[in-house]
């Protein structure tokens, strides 16, 4: 360790070269800290503003300040509980219909990846099925499956899935045509050359296409809650309740909640593939890491 | 590569030189008319070491590829007799995801021998290329010169018997290649290997061959073949002689006539 403190300087400070590296940790921290902290005092401070300058007590429930829906929305167990409950539900779905279609998308890519037919004939259908309000499918889905955890699975992983199958898709079809010429000369069958050669060099996308689903997985469960009422409640019906009787303090709480929970879901996959790719790909050693 | 397996066709000729690899009459129009190689016929025996020099772009990368069974000529045939054949591709195409070791391990692996012989393998041509010490690094932490060698591992411990190399040490610095080459002509003089060399370098081919093709382009062609009459082992120093001098003169006055 180094000091970094010039000659002279008064005897009082001698101890600080033996704590300036958790120091400049500490500054690490707060310099990558600092600014998001800033930027969220500022909007406590603006929802403040609008709450009390802004809103006549009369109409104060469309934004009622930070600390009545902390009081009410978090503090108050009852409350809290009846939200957290919502919100393991709502997971339990999203997750569900993540890994339904985490593993549908990927089993798609990999085999239109093997055939040409296979691709031209399928593709076309992915395609159609992200620019298809799903939306517009909830009543048909309740009609024929009820309004149930299936229906909020499906709903879920139908949105998830086509991102999942384009990036893998376009990852296992971008192997250099050298390291194929590489597999071709040394005659590796087709599975070797999934397993040991597409599927490493398409992991990048694979993650990509992961962290996406998994943002839309916790959209498409929340949506899902709001369509189909049988079962235990998710947060989304929560969401809704709330609206209809006005009680905008566990409103507020229950969207930072669900909020967090897409939040948890990307950080998650972010680690995981920063994991995965520590040692060899260009986006594990980004800036940010 | 598997036993008597074959890139184009395996057709051992009567009257024909006993060859391990022979081109004839090779010619490659690409699909966009990019006449690349015309009528290329050469015979290289067991024991024979041909560079092949020519100006960028002249078909050298196109020669080796449709050698190696990785492209098939549109006119003539290549007889390769035999199944062990390496190629060094002309970059290193090392897998990012695995360290040196797995990469130099992945040719055999593909070949299925056992992982003991593989990892033994692996040691060997990696202390050969000088990469001891860096076996757990990954390519990405790895510098161009130090990529090349290890893909140069990769493709000795298939211990081929044709072996092709695409500028494999135009990368690297003029020690390092100078040591390279003399441990490339250890490797050559044991395991008798025929070898096929694209170069840049005159003076590198001379060092190194048997015999020197000279190409020229537009539309590829050898215009020129020259015997070394060099007798192994060949030391650094022959380089400073002037037989040597007079030689790679000799084959460059052919390169340039070929480039007018
Ligand atoms: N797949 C392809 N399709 C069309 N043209 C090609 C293809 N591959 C190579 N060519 C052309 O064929 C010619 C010979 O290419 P090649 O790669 O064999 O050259 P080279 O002698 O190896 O050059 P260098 O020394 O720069 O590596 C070039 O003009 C190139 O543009
Ligand atoms: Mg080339």
């Amino acid at each position: 360790m180094i000091s970094t403190m010039a000659p002279g300087v008064p005897a009082a400070s001698t101890a600080e070269p033996v704590t300036s590296a958790g120091q400049a940790r500490m500054r690490g921290y707060v310099t990558m800290g600092g600014p998001p902290l800033i930027v969220f005092a500022l909007f406590v401070a603006v929802w403040y503003l609008i709450s009390y300058g802004l809103l006549s007590e009369r109409r104060r429930f469309l934004l009622p300040p930070p600390h009545d829906v902390v009081s009410v929305g978090f503090l108050d167990w009852h409350n809290f509980a009846e939200i957290l409950a919502g919100l393991s539900s709502t997971a339990a779905i999203s997750l569900a219909g993540f890994a339904i279609a985490g593993t549908i998308g990927f089993t798609l890519a990999v085999v239109m990846s093997q055939s040409v037919a296979m691709e031209r004939s399928f593709y076309p259908y992915a395609v159609a099925l992200q620019t298809l309000p799903v939306l517009a499918m909830t009543p048909l889905v309740g009609l024929w499956f009820g309004f149930d955890t299936f229906s909020r699975i499906l709903i879920c992983s139908i949105l998830a899935l086509f991102p999942i199958i384009t990036n893998t898709l376009f990852g296992l079809k971008s192997v250099e045509p050298s390291q194929r010429d590489l597999f071709d000369l040394m005659k590796a069958g087709r599975w070797t050359r999934l397993w040991r050669l597409e599927i490493p060099a398409a992991l990048p996308n694979i993650l990509t296409g992961l962290r996406i689903s998994g943002g839309l997985s916790v959209i498409g469960a929340i949506v899902a809650d709001f369509f189909f009422r049988q079962g235990d409640p998710g947060i989304g019906r929560l969401l809704d309740i709330y609206r209809a009787s006005l009680e905008t303090e566990r409103l507020y709480a229950a969207i930072i909640c669900s909020s967090l929970l897409g939040l948890a879901l990307f950080l998650t996959n972010t680690l995981i593939s920063r994991h995965v790719l520590r040692n060899w790909h260009a986006s594990a050693h980004s800036k940010s890491s | 590569m598997t036993e008597g397996a074959t890139t184009v066709a395996v057709r051992p000729k009567e009257g024909a030189p006993r060859g391990l690899l022979a081109f004839r009459g090779v010619e490659m129009v690409f699909p966009n008319g990019v006449h690349a190689v015309h009528t290329v016929d050469m015979d290289i025996a067991p024991g024979e070491f041909v560079s092949v020099v020519g100006p960028s772009g002249c078909g050298k990368s196109t020669l080796l590829r449709i050698a190696s069974g990785l492209a098939r000529p549109t006119a003539g045939e290549v007889v390769l007799n035999t199944g062990h054949i390496a190629y060094v591709f002309q970059d290193p195409t090392l897998l990012p995801w695995r360290t040196v070791r797995q990469n130099v391990e992945l040719c055999t692996q593909l070949k299925k021998l056992p992982k003991a012989e593989r990892a033994e393998k692996a040691r060997q041509a990696i202390e050969m290329v000088g990469l001891a010490g860096f076996e757990n690094r990954h390519p990405n932490q790895l510098s161009g010169g130090m990529r090349m060698r290890a893909s140069l591992a990769r493709a000795l411990t298939l211990e081929p018997e044709v072996f092709l190399f695409d500028e494999p040490f135009g990368a690297i610095d003029e020690i390092t290649r100078e040591r390279l080459n003399s441990e490339l002509l250890r490797i050559f003089r044991a395991r008798a290997f025929a070898g096929v060399f694209v170069t840049h370098s005159i003076a590198e081919a001379v060092f190194l061959s048997t015999r020197v093709a000279v190409m020229c382009a537009r539309p590829g062609r050898i215009i020129g073949e020259f015997e070394v009459p060099f007798p192994y082992p060949r030391e650094p120093e022959l380089r400073s002689t002037p037989e040597f001098a007079a030689l790679t003169g000799e084959i460059g006055r052919c390169l340039r006539s070929g480039a007018q």
